[in-house]
């Protein structure tokens, strides 16, 4: 049964961990007073992680310092409801701290996508390729020297890509909209919007390859 | 770096990438191991070590939890 599967689990676990890591699980895992004292402990570290990695991003972002702290506790909540919710899915593999730590650094990534659609700071309704040269920190020598260039990668995208990669190439690196920020638009994953990418990337290479770049900074110096 | 190396490493993709799904699976393990034996890390996981070189959010996320975890290792 998928139960008694995973309490044998969560026994081998707890053997394998370290013994600060198998004290966090058989608190966590416990009931009554010592539980609510580790869940309390827990979420006091999770709030210090998340406020660290808030602060770590923040010169970055366009959050004042009410926002930030919202963030790192709405973040701290959720990452500690994940983690107690799904203590069997730790493996032992690092200590428990770093695995916890890791829901809260996620959950801030998470909220800060969805928060971009809140004020995106750039229009998104206009696609501007003259940004492209920026998006890549091209001089203006290099601008002037790789026309060409710059002119096949934009008939590449147009040709090459399906809508959805184009969609998501304009998005990213046009318009400089996050990767989670664009998933959270298309109502899809992380992974799925690095996935299109990944495939447009290849796809622009190859046909820049085919049309004569087969180097691009051999390209620009010949 | 300038600013056609920055387009080739762009428009670059690395066979062994593992996507962002595997490579959050296990960044706590490999953040542990970068904290420790950086070298061992990008030997014994050169998937996520070339999908985190490509993956700007996953890098994100990866230099947040070895922030994390280096005030404690």
């Amino acid at each position: 049964m998928a139960a008694d599967h995973g309490l044998g689990q969560h026994q081998a676990t707890l053997a394998s961990a370290d013994p600060e890591s198998a004290e966090w699980l058989r608190t966590l895992g416990g009931a009554g007073a010592e539980r609510e004292a580790a869940v309390e402990r827990l979420h006091a570290i999770l709030l210090r992680v998340a406020g660290n990695e808030v602060r770590r991003r923040a010169p970055r972002l366009r959050l004042s310092g009410p926002e930030l702290d919202d963030v790192a506790h709405q973040a701290a909540a959720d990452a500690l409801l994940a983690i107690t919710a799904k203590l069997d899915q730790f493996r032992g593999e690092s200590r428990f701290t770093t695995w916890a730590y890791k829901f809260a650094v996620l959950e801030v990534s998470a909220k800060l996508g969805r928060h971009f659609w809140r004020d995106p700071g750039v229009p998104l309704e206009v696609e501007d390729w003259e940004r492209l040269p920026d998006r890549f920190g091209l001089d203006p020598a290099e601008r002037s020297e790789g026309r060409d260039l710059l002119d096949a990668l934009h008939r590449a995208v147009d040709e090459e890509l399906t809508e959805r990669q184009r969609r998501i190439f304009v998005a990213i690196v046009l318009e400089g909209v996050p990767s989670d920020a664009v998933a959270v638009e298309l109502g899809t994953n992380r992974n799925a919007i690095y996935k299109a990418m990944f495939d447009a990337r290849r796809k622009l290479r190859d046909a820049l390859v085919a049309r004569g770049y087969l180097d691009i900074g051999t390209a620009r110096r010949s | 770096m300038n600013g056609w190396d920055e387009l080739d490493r762009f428009l670059s993709t690395d066979p062994r990438d593992v996507g962002c799904d595997k490579a959050l699976d296990l960044l706590h393990v490999y953040v542990e191991l970068v904290a420790r034996h950086p070298d061992d890390a990008r030997r014994r996981y050169p998937g996520i070590a070339a999908h985190l070189r490509a993956c700007g959010p996953c890098s994100e996320d990866f230099e947040g939890l070895l922030a994390a975890v280096s005030d404690t290792i």
